[in-house]
């Protein structure tokens, strides 16, 4: 890119954070097909080998934290790392936009949009809570048979309300492909920053006319900060 | 790279997190109370609901579990039962003939061991007694043993227990012929236990002096497995 030409795109998310996002999708994909099909009895009966697809359920299932750790063990998880701490973070505006459930034009963004951020934590508590109820209902023995009881209401009900939220994430990724490019290729045009993440703009690309901050390999300068292991 | 890296704000995501995923844990503790408040609240709107969109809802509604790989499929056609044993007259009936026999009709609450409930279950079938009276047990026989064509799913009953009006041998299930995937197209419906008691894919009655324990009972449940009474559960008989 010559210096002094707009910037046309800018860099959303790294490769780990891509890689983690399509590793998830493919996991929870499979099971949410498996897990229908166990549930249905109906699907049951169209697709039969219970067994089979009982067993593609549970290692999926048991697989679900190993992207994560990956993603965040090494130095590769460094933006992820930042960017959970950006999820966490709720601004003035943030409430703000929340107040008017996303129709006041005025407030001013970062990264992400607080719907973007409360979906984070509630997907990331209802995937521990889906592990750790499934776990109970795969590996019974040892537990009471009211915590299957229990175990059992809760992976179905937080199944439910999962699906709902994988539901509404999809949709609005697929309403706005600028958005969603930037989970597929890791760049988003700098006309959709400008003007729906204002506050993550101005501070990734400051000046309108510098050139385009420098995507992948080597996606930013190091800066040790004591916040982004948090 | 910029201030980004010190993020500002309230941290609202972790506690929404943890909050979460606390709830949802201690679910695990809470939840069989949960889920017997939710079936009595849901349950009687979901048996009136037009819409079919509460059976949706993951409460009232059967979950459903087989002992092997496959869900068995028998057609009727193809069905037969065996009744053998101790008997004076053993005989096999087919999927026809077992329909024109006399007819009992049965609306209970099912409950299945593992806690989910479904309100108000409609069965249609032919009582044990009468079928295992025409195969004219001896005097020795105390104990009535079931076979499912499923190739590993047992399950036995006193020749008391077995002889009670509210032990059938079900082909409806809601009005319509049994699915498959619940048992059919014939099973065993034991009204006051817990589901586990009701065979699915039933093909053969054995009547014997003394009963080997059923697939669940090997795997440590009752064998007199009274709703309420037994399992270490207290549910509402149904």
């Amino acid at each position: 890119m010559a210096p002094g030409q707009q910037p046309r795109d800018v860099a959303r998310f790294d490769r780990t954070e891509r890689w983690l996002h399509w590793a998830n999708a493919t996991l929870v994909g499979v099971l949410v097909t498996t897990g229908a099909i166990l549930y249905w009895g109906e699907l049951s009966s169209i697709f039969g080998r219970r067994a089979l697809f009982k067993e593609i359920h549970v290692i999926a299932g048991l697989a679900l934290p190993i992207p994560f750790l990956l993603a965040l063990a090494g130095r590769w998880g460094r933006a992820l790392r930042r960017d959970l701490g950006v999820l966490n973070r709720f601004s003035a505006d943030d409430f703000a936009w929340l107040r008017s459930r996303g129709r006041d034009r005025s407030v001013r963004l970062g990264k992400f949009n607080p719907g973007q951020k409360l979906n984070s934590a509630f997907v990331g508590a209802a995937l521990v809570t889906m592990l750790a109820t499934g776990t109970v209902l795969r590996f019974f023995g040892p537990f009471p048979l009211a915590w299957r009881t229990g175990a059992t209401f809760v992976h179905d009900w937080t199944a439910l309300a999962l699906g709902l939220a994988i539901t509404g994430h999809v949709w609005l990724a697929v309403a706005d492909p600028d958005a969603l490019r930037g989970m597929v290729s890791g760049v988003v045009p700098a006309r959709w920053a400008k003007e729906k993440r204002p506050r993550w703009y101005e501070a990734v690309a400051p000046d309108d006319r510098a050139p385009e901050p420098e995507p992948e390999p080597e996606p930013e300068p190091e800066e040790l900060s004591p916040a982004a292991g948090s | 790279m910029s201030r980004l890296d010190v993020p500002e704000g309230a941290p609202v995501g972790r506690r929404v997190f943890l909050g979460l995923a606390a709830f949802g844990l201690s679910g695990i503790v809470w939840g069989s109370k949960a889920a017997g408040l939710m079936e009595r609240l849901l349950g009687p709107l979901a048996v009136k609901d037009g819409t079919g969109l509460l059976g949706l809802l993951p409460t009232g509604r059967f979950r459903i579990y087989s002992v092997v790989g496959s869900l068995p499929n028998r057609a009727p056609a193809a069905w037969r039962l065996d009744v053998d044993g101790r008997v004076g007259a053993p005989y096999a009936i087919g999927y026809d003939e077992l329909l024109a026999l006399p007819a009992v009709e049965l609306t209970k609450d099912f409950q299945c061991v593992t806690g989910w409930r479904v309100p108000r279950v409609r069965w249609k079938g032919v009582r044990l007694a009468d079928l295992i009276d025409r195969a004219a047990p001896d005097g020795g026989v105390t104990a009535v043993g079931f076979e499912s064509f499923d190739g590993a799913y047992t399950e036995t009953l006193t020749l008391e227990q077995a002889r009670r009006n509210d032990v059938i041998v079900a082909y409806e299930l809601d009005g319509k012929p049994i699915s498959s995937a619940h048992g059919g197209p014939v099973r065993l419906y034991v009204a006051p236990m817990y589901g586990y008691k009701s065979l699915k894919w039933l093909q053969r009655i054995t009547l014997v002096a003394t009963a080997e324990p059923g697939y669940w009972e090997r795997q440590g449940y009752d064998t007199d497995a009274w709703i309420g009474r037994s399992n270490g559960r207290g549910d509402e008989p149904a």
